[in-house]
């Protein structure tokens, strides 16, 4: 069993998983392209962490899953944002503005 | 309401099991093809694209283990788990699991059904609105030792009006003789006040009933009826309102019927079959227009308290209100007494009494449960040894020790449960069976059902069970040694020593409770057969008695045996038609208080009649203090009858009729507790009511145990009944009697005289003994069987550990054999063990035992709680027993045969 991750990480990967969602319902693997995208190749998301994440979000309430069909023809399970996981996304951008904006001003004191 | 939402996608995991499982792994597939597709599509080779795609991937198990995690893991699903592993282990060893689910049912069944007898007469209330406002009024006269000597007329009215209570109202219970049907009939009836229905708060289905109102003098001409009476007598006629019945003669119209189900508040079976309520406010015709305050001829009242009002404070005022109305009328309450007035909850009035016997009954079979979870502790200890390497490879592939634990608990509960479900099956069964066991006087009788607090009860004492028992053996997985267990051969298995002693243990306690149950059942069975052959003082054998009675009717006028000297005539004449019957030798006459240990109507007799105020006087006492005895009416051949010898003086004789002055003969213990060093011949005393006339004794009676089996010396008082009369008549027949037959001879008989009156079936006096001893034979049987059960169980639990102790020692035992022990060595090595176990498990319960049996003083008779007779019996049974638990391991001993055994690793 391993520890639990710092909640910090743990909210910060949901928030990312649902801002990606926020153009269209999207399957795993486009989840983690879409949030490399986004970021200009900075943030790789291990396709291990992504799951449980996402299953978790997904319990929550905050996204809805339905089985689809990619382009290519592959069965996928595609996921959507849902009406509570718009709101639950507004709150923690709202929150990590106001978390980036304080750590900011701690580390440009002297 | 999150946490909600997690639980029931929880719950949906679970139950959707295998089909969530499929979906994540479907879902992982896919992730794994798209990545490769895309590695392919940026120039990969299909099998370096897949490679790439399954590296990023991660550690699949791991991946699938978090995700699990998250998805449906948690408490719920890994009890679910442990359940459904348990079910699967007790289906694959039958054996075992029949026999402890067969012991934690017995177990459970047995105490499930002790506790729906008492959940329904101790724990369920009165079945009347706001019943904890019910109360029961008596009075007393400390000082004379009088207890519940009734009220007068006057003393209600003044409890009525004093502001305490809303409603108070006596109940007089009697019977009367129904005519104008087929037959006639005695019927039981209920006189109280008009506020009676309205105390209670319960309506009728047909009619109404009284007006709490209503004060006018005498009987109120109208009665309500039970459901009982509508059906037997008029066939639920829907137009019965307004007809009219005549009870003693008296016309009175039905204004009323109650609704089925409907009791009276009453001790015994017959006190609540009430069949008809009549009302009176009990003054005016045919009772005295103005009742004197010292006429105390109503029995105990109920009433209801005002709202709001608790027991104390009404108590304390109803305190201050007597002293008051002793100071007010002097005359009437003696001096040297107090007159005082209790409150007692009409619950606690209605069930007191049996409280006692079954709380009895409840440890008993608590103790019996014990001995069953013992036993199965046992069953799963020894299941737990065998299955140590599995243990062992759990604990290698990482499961904790409270996991473990709560596996075999798991297990354990789920025996139990099933054993409870078992339990509670065979309890519905027999439910009918148990019943008709039950005696009589068990109040509430009827409402002893299988109610929804009795399911949860036995949920609950599953559970419990199940959790402690699974306590032994879930410790000891704990406790596991890993490595050797795994070096262990798959035959045969160590288990550490600390096992054994645990189970040696549980086997000295199983034998220590059944040591406990065994005395108690052992005191009882002799207080039982001591009560049973004891010298009763009179002789019952063949003796018959038939109950009739005269009517009262409230027109004096119609009243065809209104005084002593009008009823004589009838009296004589009954008793000389019942001689001239084929094989009646002697015939005698009383009321119907003098049949022998009848208890039937106790309580009725003992407020009418048996209960008697009097004062002695010029005695050793000081004057005008008011007594109470026993006392009953008779004709003159009683005594000779039932054979109580006379001691001194003279019976009854020819000379005393209704002009001679009354006359008593007394037993022994009437003569040594009012004259203790004088001869009490020629003393006179009276009866505490205004008018009464003197009464001279004139003969002396040996004791008879005719009030209770258990006391030899009541105080009694026999009067003439040629000189009192009575309404309630009994008619006693000795002879070589057809008891078939006797009955209808006897009512042809009186009936021929007036045919007006009904007559019951004859008893057999035997018979009657044997019934008053009803609820100690219940009480007895049922530990007797509890405590058989016990050793039973015992028995078991010996058989399996000195069965396992000697497989262990399978190899030890071929060794001494190979150095030339004997048979018998061996034999004696196991038998020796055995005893050990029964001795120290005898020594224990036996000091508990002392402590239990001190606790049963009050119901033993004629047996000291530490009586050794009983002890030494118990403790040779149980040792008894313990050789017989190993008398089938001691023979597999002795066969062991040393090749084999050394052989053995």
């Amino acid at each position: 069993m391993t520890a639990p991750k710092a909640d910090l990480l743990q909210g910060t990967l949901d928030m990312l998983v649902l801002k990606s969602l926020t153009l269209g319902p999207l399957h795993g693997f486009g989840i983690i392209q879409r949030i490399q995208q986004i970021s200009d190749g900075l943030l790789t998301i291990e396709q291990g962490s992504l799951y449980p994440a996402v299953y978790r979000i997904e319990q929550q309430g905050w996204v809805s899953s339905k089985w689809g069909v990619t382009e290519t023809g592959r069965k996928a399970k595609f996921y959507s944002l849902t009406k509570s996981g718009l709101k639950k996304l507004k709150a923690e951008e709202e929150g990590w503005e106001r978390l980036s904006l304080a750590i900011g001003k701690v580390l440009q004191s002297t | 309401m999150k946490w909600l939402k997690i639980a029931i996608a929880r719950i949906r995991a679970l139950v959707l099991g295998e089909s969530v499982q499929r979906d994540i792994d479907e879902e992982l597939r896919s992730h794994i093809e798209i990545t490769t597709e895309w590695h392919i599509s940026r120039g990969l080779s299909p099998e370096e694209a897949r490679r790439r795609a399954l590296l990023t991937f991660g550690n699949e198990v791991r991946v699938r283990e978090q995700v699990h995690k998250v998805k449906g893991g948690g408490l719920i699903e890994e009890i679910a788990q442990d359940t459904k592993y348990a079910a699967r282990m007790l289906k694959k060893s039958p054996g075992f699991s029949a026999v402890a689910i067969l012991t934690i049912a017995l177990g459970i069944g047995a105490t499930t059904a002790i506790f729906s007898v008492i959940d329904s007469t101790l724990l369920r209330p009165l079945p009347y609105p706001q019943p904890e406002q019910l109360v029961s009024i008596a009075a007393d006269f400390s000082g004379g030792d009088a207890r519940d000597i009734g009220f007068s007329q006057p003393e209600l009215e003044d409890l009525q009006h004093s502001g305490i209570f809303e409603y108070v109202s006596t109940a007089w219970f009697d019977e009367n003789n129904l005519t104008g049907s087929s037959k006639p009939a005695s019927v039981r009836i209920l006189i109280t006040c008009p506020n009676y229905f309205a105390l209670l708060g319960v309506k009728p289905q047909l009619g109404r009933t009284f007006d709490p109102e209503d004060h006018s003098p005498g009987i109120i001409p109208d009665v309500v009826i039970s459901d009982g009476l509508w059906k037997r007598f008029f066939g639920r006629d829907p137009k019965v309102l307004d007809k009219s019945v005549r009870m003693d003669t008296d016309l009175y119209r039905i204004i009323g019927v109650m609704p089925p189900g409907f009791d009276a508040p009453g001790r015994t079976a017959e006190e609540r079959n009430v069949e008809v309520w009549a009302a009176s406010s009990f003054y005016g015709e045919p009772l005295l227009d103005h009742p004197p305050r010292n006429g105390r001829n109503l029995p105990t009242a109920i009433a209801r308290l005002k709202p709001g009002l608790s027991i104390e404070a009404a108590q304390s005022r109803l305190d201050s209100l007597t002293s008051a109305l002793q100071h007010q009328f002097p005359e009437d309450y003696p001096k040297d007494s107090t007159w005082s007035v209790r409150l007692v909850p009409l619950k606690e009035r209605l069930i007191g009494n049996v409280r006692q016997s079954l709380i009895l009954l409840l440890a008993a079979v608590g103790l019996v449960l014990l001995i069953a979870s013992v036993n199965v502790a046992n069953l799963l200890l020894a299941r737990a040894s065998a299955r140590a390497r599995e243990v062992a490879i759990r604990q290698a592939i990482g499961a904790g020790r409270g996991r473990l634990a709560r596996q075999l608990l798991t297990e354990s509960v789920l025996l139990s449960l099933l054993g409870g479900i078992a339990g509670l099956l065979v309890l519905f069964l027999t439910k009918d069976l148990l019943l008709r066991l039950a005696p009589d006087s068990l109040p509430r009788l009827n409402d002893i059902s299988i109610s929804w607090s009795v399911l949860v009860f036995a949920l609950v004492v599953s559970i419990a069970t199940g959790l402690i028992f699974g306590l032994a053996p879930a410790w000891h997985a704990g406790r596991f040694d890993l490595v050797s267990a795994l070096k262990e051969s798959s035959r045969g298995s160590t288990g550490s020593g600390a096992q054994m002693r645990t189970r040696s243990a549980l086997v000295v306690t199983e034998f220590a409770l059944s040591l406990v149950l065994m005395i108690s059942a052992g005191l009882l069975l002799r207080s039982f057969w001591d009560l049973l052959n004891v010298r009763l003082g009179f002789n019952p054998q063949n003796v018959v008695a038939s109950r009739t009675r005269l009517p009262a009717p409230n027109d004096r006028t119609v009243d065809l045996y209104p005084t002593p000297k009008q009823e004589s005539p009838f009296l004589r004449e009954v008793i000389r038609r019942n001689k001239a019957l084929p094989g009646v030798e002697d015939v005698a006459l009383g009321d119907t208080s003098s049949i022998p240990l009848d208890e039937s109507m106790r309580d009725l007799k003992l407020i009418s009649e048996g209960q008697f105020l009097f004062t002695i006087e010029n005695s050793g006492f000081k004057n005008d203090q008011t007594s109470v005895a026993y006392r009953t009416s008779v004709t003159p051949n009683y005594f000779h009858l039932l054979e109580i010898p006379l001691q001194r003086g003279r019976l009854f004789n020819d000379q005393d009729d209704e002009n001679a002055p009354q006359v008593a003969v007394v037993n022994d213990a009437f003569a040594r507790a009012f004259w203790p060093n004088q001869d009490p011949l020629g003393k006179r005393f009276k009866r505490a009511r205004p008018n009464s006339p003197w009464i001279t004794i004139v003969g002396v009676i040996a004791n008879a145990r005719t009030e209770s089996l258990a006391d030899a010396s009541v105080p009694k008082i026999y009067l003439d009944f040629f000189q009192t009369g009575g309404n309630r008549i009994a008619i006693f027949l000795r002879g070589h009697l057809d008891p078939a037959a006797i009955s209808g001879q006897v009512r042809d008989q009186v009936q021929s005289i007036d045919p007006t009156l009904p007559v019951t079936d004859s008893t057999i006096l035997n018979e009657t003994v044997a019934t008053s001893l009803a609820q100690r034979r219940f009480s007895m049987e049922m530990v007797a069987l509890f405590a058989v059960t016990a050793l039973f169980l015992a028995g078991l639990g010996i058989y399996g550990v000195i069965s396992y102790s000697v497989n262990e020692r399978t190899h030890e035992i071929g060794i001494r054999f190979a150095l030339g022990a004997e048979r018998r060595n061996i034999l004696s090595m196991v038998v020796r063990q055995a005893l050990g176990l029964a001795i120290v498990g005898a020594a224990l319960g036996s000091i508990c035992a002392f402590i239990v049996s001190r606790m049963m003083t009050g119901i033993l008779y004629g047996v000291s709680p530490t009586d050794p007779l009983t002890f030494i019996a118990v403790a040779i049974i149980l040792m008894s027993v313990a050789l017989l638990g190993a008398y089938i391991p001691a023979q597999r001993a002795v066969r062991v045969d040393p090749l084999v055994a050394l052989r053995q690793e």
